[in-house]
């Protein structure tokens, strides 16, 4: 039953596949036709069945079905290819090629047949009926020879049989067998004489019992494999010569030579840096395009450059973490600065380092303003950002027209920095954001400063939850930016008045304006803030008085560089300046509580994040000092020289918040990070038994204990 | 007799000044082609008289540095159309008056 279902099955199959059935299908068709014929009957009898089809099977219309559609069988292979072109070298050009071989061997193995009419063949029949006739003449020659010889030898035996009668029978059987032996000798002599005419027919008799063997190696069958190169790659190239042709050729040559001389010496520096500033906009817009097809192994590059410097930084890697400086022990009252990474960016060589601000949210990445101090040479800015997991290139790029001075990250929204440049314009720079523009910049008319921005200080948002920032700068003005609707706002918060009034033409009177050139707000105090100005005064200001200071600090004889209040105490803080002098305030006094001569301007100081009572300055001489006020209240407990080249001027100093490092920046645009030893960032002994109580209040009392010391002979010295 | 003068010291001038190597053509990497005027100065030096042995002693340097087969000359005046191998062309001038072509084509 299965057997007639399957018969069916077929019959269904070869009806509606008629279409493409092919030759062998249908002779296939036919046999089991032909087997199912037996079966008609039956078959018959099944139709009534369903029909079974495949899933996939062609469904035809009827008049599909039942079109006729000839097939021939032709010689032509239809796998072969039709339009096969090949390069032809003698025409230097690609042609079809018109005809192919149809024909596909499959297998082929030569023969050794020859047809009988060739040359060869009658050649070789000739041989071998030579040899089938003189075989059978041979055969009867000899035996009629051996048989006249053995009537001779019987004669002759007779013969001497008959003359010894009745004689020797053995001696006559010794005759005849001597005579056989010498008919024998007989016939082997005449046998050897005919075979050695016929030797190169016959095979050699067996005398020495040896058998014939052959046989043949095992034959590797040989196969044709064409191939062709690919033609080289050719172009035509013409051209005429005459003399005249080079002559012009060269004084073309001369003159575009001598223009590009006069160009070099006749423009300014300024425009040879706009150009400069050109190209590398210019660049940076060809770097985009070029940026694209890296745009998606960037995270994984970014990853492996982050491996590879590992690798090459790792003994800094390894100082950097676990190094701490064991002679330190001996050393009672001194500390060294151990050089870890140097981060360098070449377009930055010839630019000073204005400012250095470490990001609030991680701890590793940096930001350094680079900008020019010489009043002469002002020249383009940067902003680079960097990481210390990858001291070989910044991990942010900004580049700007006119130096910056300075910048400082806002501490609610670590991905915006403020920025303030030379030209007194202040902007914003958004991290987040993949241009190398600032998102927000002042301008002439939004009330830019008329002089260098000295310093930008973000504060808590405001009431509106917009993000503010101060910026103090030469014109005498502090003005507050207040970023609304994606629009920098500016209001005047104070103008520095100076002492006095000057007398202007026409017998005006004329208000003059101190020049602010640093400032600090209170860490507990919203309203209260320092400026410090040119005139080496300290203003205590007051976000709410915008004409009056609080209180007047005479604090140097030259331009205040750097304030900062103390972290830890509510009422200390710092000032350096190009005096050669670093002062420690309470700012209720008046007078400085320690004074530290450093024989070298002062570029800028900063306090520890973790110790009330260390800070450090650089001097513009190279060097670093570290104080620890706790131990040595009079000398630094470390001076080292911090960069190497002459004529390098080390211009900012910051820590770390979280790790025992400082960066110091230099004119040269290389910020060098050191790790501070141990003797440089002690904390409270434990006295035994008791709990040591860790926090700001225990700094706070450190330096209360050691300006109550200072303070006290004073009082006594004042009353 | 000032005049003559004159013009032989302004040829001589012109000499000088037009004498540097001068590329009009070429499409060889920067490398090869440095090497390749440097050669065929120094040839055209050698050989100032015999445009032909200069032509050889390129060629046959060429040959060996950069594989075959090369193609070289030189001359003061002539037009020229040549099937060239691409990356493979200099065409340049020298010492005034000379031009030099050196191609590649196998």
């Amino acid at each position: 039953m299965p057997a007639k279902a399957a018969d069916k099955r077929r019959q269904d199959v070869s009806g509606p596949s008629r279409g493409k059935a092919s030759k062998a299908g249908k002779a296939g068709s036919k046999k089991r036709d032909e087997d199912a014929s037996t079966e008609a009957g039956d078959a018959l009898g099944d139709l009534a069945r369903a029909l079974v089809k495949s899933p996939d099977q062609l469904e035809l219309t009827e008049a599909e079905l039942k079109q006729e559609i000839t097939r021939t069988l032709t010689a032509d292979n239809p796998q072969a290819p039709q339009n096969i072109v090949r390069f032809s070298f003698k025409e230097r050009e690609y042609k079809l090629v018109d005809y192919l071989d149809q024909t596909a061997i499959h297998f082929s193995l030569n023969g050794n047949l020859i047809p009988k009419d060739s040359d060869e063949g009658r050649r070789q029949s000739i041989r071998s009926n030579i040899e089938a006739e003189k075989a059978p003449d041979e055969t009867p020659a000899e035996t009629s020879e051996q048989a006249e010889i053995k009537d001779e030898e019987q004669a002759g035996d007779t013969e001497a049989a008959g003359e010894e009668e009745g004689g020797e029978e053995e001696g006559a059987a010794e005759e005849e067998a001597e005579a056989a032996e010498a008919a024998e000798a007989a016939e082997a002599v005449e046998a050897e004489e005919p075979p050695p005419p016929k030797a190169p027919e016959k095979k050699l008799p067996n005398q020495f019992n040896f058998i014939e063997r052959a046989s043949t190696t095992p034959f590797n069958p040989l196969r044709e494999k064409g191939c062709q190169t690919e033609p080289i790659p050719s172009l035509n190239f013409s051209a005429t010569i005459h003399q005249w042709d080079i002559y012009d050729a060269y004084v073309e040559e001369l003159q575009r030579m001598e223009k590009a001389k006069e160009k070099e010496k006749s423009k300014p520096q300024a425009v040879k840096k706009e150009e400069e500033k050109r190209g590398l906009r210019k660049l940076s817009h060809v770097e985009v395009q070029h940026v694209e097809p890296i745009t998606r192994v960037a995270k994984a590059a970014k990853i492996a450059e982050r491996m590879v410097n590992l690798n090459t930084f790792d003994d800094i890697a390894q100082d950097f973490k676990y190094f701490e400086d064991a002679s330190d022990e001996f050393r009672a009252q001194q500390g060294t600065l151990l050089p870890l990474w140097n981060f360098q960016y070449e377009k930055t060589k010839k630019l000073a380092v204005t400012a250095i601000s470490w990001n609030p949210k991680y701890k590793d990445l940096f930001a350094v303003g680079y900008g020019s101090y010489d009043f002469m040479k002002q020249g383009h800015g940067m902003v680079l950002l960097y990481t210390l997991k990858n001291p070989s290139f910044p991990e942010y790029i900004f580049s700007s027209d006119s130096g910056v001075m300075c910048l400082d990250f806002n501490s609610e929204h670590p991905h915006l920095i403020a920025v303030g440049f030379y030209d007194g314009n202040v902007a914003i720079y958004n991290l987040r954001k993949e241009t190398s523009q600032p998102s927000y910049k002042s301008s002439a008319e939004s009330g830019k400063h008329s002089g260098p921005v000295w310093q930008v200080k973000w504060q808590k948002d405001d009431m509106d939850n917009n993000s503010n920032f101060f910026s103090v700068s030469s014109d005498g003005r502090i003005v507050s930016w207040t970023l609304v609707k994606n629009e920098l706002v500016h209001m005047d918060v104070i103008k520095l008045s100076g002492e006095g009034t000057m007398q202007g033409p026409e017998g005006l009177q004329l208000q003059t304006l101190g020049c602010g050139t640093s400032f600090d707000f209170h860490k507990k105090i919203d309203y209260l803030f320092l400026v410090g100005t040119e005139e080496g005064k300290i203003y205590k200001c007051s976000k709410s008085y915008s004409s009056q200071f609080l209180d007047v600090f005479e604090a140097h004889h030259m331009a205040v560089d750097t304030i900062s209040w103390n972290p830890f105490h509510l009422k200390v803080f710092i000032s350096c300046s190009s005096d050669w002098t670093v002062k420690i305030w309470d700012h209720t006094i008046k007078t400085p509580m320690f004074v530290y001569d450093l024989s070298c301007a002062v570029g800028d100081v900063a306090w520890s994040p973790y110790s009330s009572t260390v800070f450090a300055a650089v001097t513009t001489d190279g060097k670093a000092h570290v104080f620890d006020l706790n131990i040595n209240k009079h000398e630094a407990l470390c001076t080292q020289l911090v960069v190497t080249r002459k004529k390098n001027k080390t211009t900012h100093i910051q820590f770390n918040p979280v790790f025992p490092i400082i960066t110091v920046g230099d004119e040269r645009g290389l910020i060098t990070s050191l790790k501070l030893s141990p003797n440089l960032r002690k904390m409270p002994k434990e006295k035994k038994g008791q709990e040591v109580k860790k926090g700001p209040e225990v700094e706070m009392a450190k330096l209360e204990k050691l300006l109550s010391l200072v303070r006290e002979p004073e009082a006594k010295a004042e009353t | 007799m000032e005049e003559t003068e004159e013009e032989k010291k302004d040829e001589a001038d012109y000499k000088r000044l037009h004498s540097f190597p001068l590329i009009r053509h070429s499409d060889m990497p920067e490398e090869m082609r440095v090497e390749t005027m440097e050669l065929c100065v120094t040839a055209c030096e050698k050989f100032a008289t015999n445009n032909e042995s200069a032509a050889k002693m390129i060629k046959e340097t060429m040959d060996k540095r950069f594989g075959s087969s090369w193609h070289v000359v030189i001359g003061e005046g002539f037009g020229f159309e040549i099937t060239h191998e691409v990356k493979n062309l200099l065409y340049m001038f020298f010492g005034g008056s000379l031009a030099v072509c050196v191609w590649k084509c196998s």
